[in-house]
């Protein structure tokens, strides 16, 4: 599939500033785990390395298959990602209090993880094979409700919150982007406002006491007699001692003496924050945005509906994981164990945030293509 | 169905993009601002914070799974323990805490500076462990003079308990502080400085069944490093218990019978490979060696010429003597090279190349059949069977019962015992095999050498006509989350194939040795069960001619060894006994190894009764 014009359309600045974050994520889970896991530590950032580099051979395969030929899969991945999802509640190994991962002996596979991207493909497909000159109808908001919920129920069930949220994000900026039709929007606020102590109560008891315990910790921290906000409060303690310039490579006193928890997955944001100061959050987040903005540019020159559609979806899921995890890490969003995408160690989301990106790029690929 | 139709025009909807970006800008500027409110405005009060850090992680020690005998009677459990740990980042007056706990505990001031300037201590604000089971009067000691001793912290935690004392030290093994290496090794970031794991023994080899997770206490610390408030714990899950083949009233029977004489015995059930006893003297107290030994004391056990450390069931290689009759049997049987009625006249000696081949008994025992050879031991009749067999016929015979090669139990450095073959000779020694050296080894000398666990099995597939389980000290284990047990099922290593007829007779003649008015081993003899069995006597020096052995000095004197079946007519028990130095296997070997099937046989369990 790698003609002239994929070379020709080739964004290599986009390649780039991925490459770019990937390397800061590598050196942080570095300096983390230099002395915090001295005899893992190399086969922690060795790892995710290995990993990156998966990631960019997934990253090309999603980029060089015609994103409508993956659309016209895109029920059959849906299938197989709801069975993986039921399978792992029958079979799936259990780690920190939730069940979430199917191992498969050299990698422990989670599908949660996987079903955020096909979900993004279902209902790219969905909204753009129809055309929408007044907005939804209520009978056309239905379908997309479906798709999402069953997934949605069976990850709220292992119990994953993050990846729970994201799955009611996405499809709702892309709702947003189609418009509903006055009656229908009416009706939605209606029904949701009628619904909401239900869903909540259903929420609220799905989620384990930890789970709980960061939210309240969140709301009200000073409720917080034993410690949830731990956490919480141990990263802002890392981010705010950086201050302007950090405190340099190895040099974070709060991750390298073990204060700071999950300094490698979910709190690598802090690990970064803490060594290279406000400087270096600011270079951080312009590459973010670069990343996001390529994404949003991807979206609109797209040639066709679908594309637009998936588009905007991978990048309505990044943002959210990027201010979720960030805003986590800030103290301005509850504790929920989201990754930060392409810096947190872990193969799975480092292989969908790649293949993510990968569909992005073969979105843009593809602007100038007439008919297949 | 091509959805993708020439009016699918996506400019009204891009159009719509605009809002997304400007939400998406919205939240990169609410983050950068939050940025900078912790990094610049509040960037020195968090800076301060960092630097007085007051959490710390403390480690829960977990207690080990508990270890029983083959009847659930409790080998080894957990007593609490006063540990002190030392948190030296706590620490100002480094010179002022040092001197007063050199008073405190019983340490002296040179090794506590030792401990701490240890590398493998080396994680900042990680708390170092400095002496495990403090007494009462050094934990009052200290606690009255908290305010003098910045950092330093008492924890109580499980220490191993071994109920029993040395009683199957060995087997059993004893716990201690992880070592530099260990950790390197163990490649678990989860294991910390200053674990305790199993340092041999059963400990070691099932230590990660028994040892459990570690758990953890996030605590809030005052100046001094002493606990206020604990933020969060989780709790440590104890390690799963494990139940051992053996049976402890035959373990402490055998113990008794071994009494102070260095050697071992080994007991074990031939239908399935389950070890029943195993004791080996000088033993050592597990108790003594699982709480931080100090290193002079360490140097008094390793260095003790007695070798109590050594287990020399699976790790004492000696001469099998005699007891290898059975191996030459077996060989000369099967290869036709004799058949059991054929006499053979023993002279008291045998002339073989230049030399005289000596037997034990002056003046010979006169004509002997395969029967009577076996029951008197007569060496003359075997020099002749080694003779016709060759080094390489014998040795092949040898491998096929398990010798030469180690058993496979589980437990660290087991040794394999030597089974020359004439290649082995070349590779070893440099040079080729004489034939001479077949008679030494037709008789358990020379260059043979094997360990008391290898004849245990031996005879065991003896009793078994052939059929050989691998020995193994595991029953069972529990599972402390769900309670549920995982036995271990026995493991046959197949069967040694020879003709029903061999074993037949050799089990007929290693009977006669216990029952018969000549056997070597009628000290043997029980009133209550049937037993057969071996002696062997394996010399330590090269017997010189008119030199009585019994004559010489203790250390020089030869090695007492009986091995044993029973009952005969359907083998339960099959048991093998070493006596360093014992002399004579009859005399001092046989008594030990009767008593242990008595009181393994006594327990009136119910009989197979299988026609053999």
């Amino acid at each position: 599939m790698i003609d002239r014009r994929f070379i020709s359309s080739f964004d290599a600045w986009f390649v780039v500033v991925v490459l770019l974050i990937l390397s800061l994520g590598v050196l942080s889970i570095y300096t983390v785990t230099y002395t915090v896991a001295p005899k893992a530590h190399g086969a922690i950032y060795t790892k995710q390395v290995i990993w990156i580099f998966l990631g960019l051979i997934v990253f090309f395969i999603a980029a060089s298959i015609d994103y409508h030929e993956i659309a016209r899969f895109s029920t059959f991945l849906y299938a197989a990602g709801v069975v993986l999802l039921i399978l792992v509640l029958l079979v799936g190994r259990t780690g920190m209090g939730a069940r979430r991962w199917i191992s498969l002996g050299f990698f422990d596979l989670q599908p949660s993880e996987w079903i955020k991207l096909i979900v993004i493909i279902v209902l790219a497909r969905y909204f753009s094979n129809r055309s929408h000159p007044r907005g939804l109808s209520l009978l056309e908001l239905l379908v997309p409700v479906l798709w999402v919920g069953v997934p949605l129920i069976l990850v709220l069930k292992q119990p994953d919150l993050g990846t729970a949220l994201v799955l009611l994000f996405i499809p709702t900026v892309m709702i947003a982007l189609v418009g509903l039709r006055s009656r229908t929007a009416g009706f939605s606020v209606l029904v949701s406002l009628m619904a909401f102590p239900f869903i909540w109560e259903i929420f609220w008891n799905v989620l384990k006491p930890y789970q709980r315990n960061r939210l309240i910790a969140f709301i009200n921290p000073a409720v917080d007699p034993t410690g949830h906000g731990y956490h919480a409060l141990q990263s802002k303690i890392a981010i705010g001692s950086g201050g302007l310039f950090g405190k340099g490579l190895f040099g974070g006193t709060q991750s390298q003496l073990k204060f700071l928890p999950e300094g490698h997955t979910d709190f690598v944001f802090s690990v970064f924050a803490e060594e290279w100061g406000f400087v270096g959050v600011l270079v951080l987040l312009t590459l973010y945005f670069l990343l996001i903005w390529w994404g949003i540019d991807a979206a609109n020159k797209a040639k066709d509906h679908l594309g637009v559609f998936m588009a905007v979806g991978v990048v309505s899921m990044l943002v959210f994981y990027l201010a979720v995890n960030i805003g986590m890490t800030l103290g301005v969003a509850p504790v929920v164990g989201v990754p930060l995408p392409l810096m947190s160690y872990g193969g799975n989301s480092i292989l969908t945030t790649m293949a993510g990106l990968g569909l992005l790029l073969n979105i843009k690929i593809r602007r100038f293509m007439l008919f297949y | 169905m091509d959805i993708y139709t020439s009016s699918d025009n996506p400019r009204e909807i891009q159009n719509r993009l605009g809002y997304l970006m400007v939400g998406i800008v919205v939240i990169f500027a609410a983050l950068l601002l939050r940025a900078w409110y912790l990094q610049i405005t509040k960037g020195s009060y968090y800076k301060e914070q960092s630097e007085n850090n007051r959490v710390r992680v403390v480690y829960i020690q977990p207690p080990r799974g508990l270890i029983f005998d083959r009847h659930g009677e409790l080998l080894a459990n957990n007593v609490p323990s006063f540990n002190l740990y030392l948190v030296l980042e706590d620490i100002s007056d480094k010179k002022g805490v040092l001197d007063l706990l050199a008073r405190f505990i019983q340490m002296d001031r040179g090794e506590l500076e030792r401990k701490i300037n240890s590398p493998k201590n080396n994680v900042p604000y990680m708390p170092m462990k400095v002496k495990e089971g403090l007494s009462l009067k050094e934990v009052a000691l200290i606690e009255s003079h908290r305010l003098d001793l910045a950092g330093t912290i008492l924890v109580p935690e499980p220490q191993r308990n071994y109920l029993c004392g040395p009683l199957a030290a060995h087997l059993l093994g004893y716990v201690g502080e992880i070592s530099p290496a260990q950790l390197q090794e163990s490649g678990n970031e989860e294991t910390l400085p200053g674990t305790s794991v199993g340092q041999s023994g059963i400990e070691k080899t099932y230590d990660t069944h028994i040892r459990g997770e570690v758990g953890q206490k996030i605590i809030e610390v005052d100046a001094v490093g002493h606990e206020m408030k604990v933020l969060r714990v989780q709790e440590p899950a104890s390690g799963n218990d494990l139940y051992l083949t053996i049976d402890l009233n035959v373990q402490k029977v055998a113990e008794e019978a071994l009494g102070k004489d260095a050697g071992t015995i080994v007991a074990i059930n031939p239908r399935n490979g389950e070890i029943l006893a195993m004791v080996s003297h000088p033993a050592f107290d597990p108790n003594q060696l699982s709480q931080s030994l100090s290193p002079a004391d360490w140097e008094v056990l390793s260095s003790d010429p007695g070798h109590p450390l050594t287990n020399r069931a699976i790790q004492g290689q000696y001469p099998p003597g005699s007891t290898f009759k059975l191996v030459v049997s077996s060989a000369a049987l099967e290869t036709k090279e004799v058949t059991p009625e054929e006499p053979i006249l023993c002279t008291g000696g045998m002339l073989f190349g230049r030399r005289v081949y000596k037997d034990w008994k002056r003046g010979g025992h006169g004509v002997m059949d395969l029967h009577t050879a076996i029951v008197q031991s007569c060496d003359v009749y075997f020099y002749e069977m080694g003779r016709r067999l060759g080094i390489d016929r014998l040795a092949d015979y040898a491998f096929r019962y398990g010798l030469g090669q180690p058993t496979g139990i589980e437990l660290a450095s087991e040794k394999s015992g030597v089974i020359p073959t004439s290649q082995w000779k070349i590779r070893a020694k440099g040079e080729p095999w004489f034939p001479g050296e077949t008679l030494s080894a037709s008789i358990g000398q020379g260059f043979v050498t094997v360990t008391p666990i290898q004849m245990a099995n031996l005879i065991g597939t003896v009793a078994m006509s052939g059929i050989r389980y691998q020995p193994h000290l595991i029953k069972a284990i529990r599972d402390r989350v769900t309670g549920r047990l995982f036995e271990f099922p026995p493991v046959q290593l197949g069967k040694v194939e020879l003709a029903e007829g061999t074993y037949n007779a050799i089990r007929q003649a290693l009977s006669g040795v216990v029952s018969e008015p000549h056997g070597t081993g009628a000290a043997a003899r029980s009133p209550f069960v049937t037993i057969g069995g071996k002696t062997g006597t394996a010399q330590v020096v090269e017997a010189k001619p008119g030199v009585e052995t019994k004559s010489l000095p203790k250390e020089l004197q030869d090695h007492a060894w009986f091995i044993a079946f029973a009952p005969v007519e359907d083998p339960q028990i099959a048991v093998a006994v070493l006596v360093e130095h014992g002399g004579h296997g009859g005399e001092t070997a046989a008594p030990p190894a009767k008593r242990v099937i008595e009181e393994y046989l006594k327990n009136d369990r119910p009989s197979i009764h299988q026609q053999l």
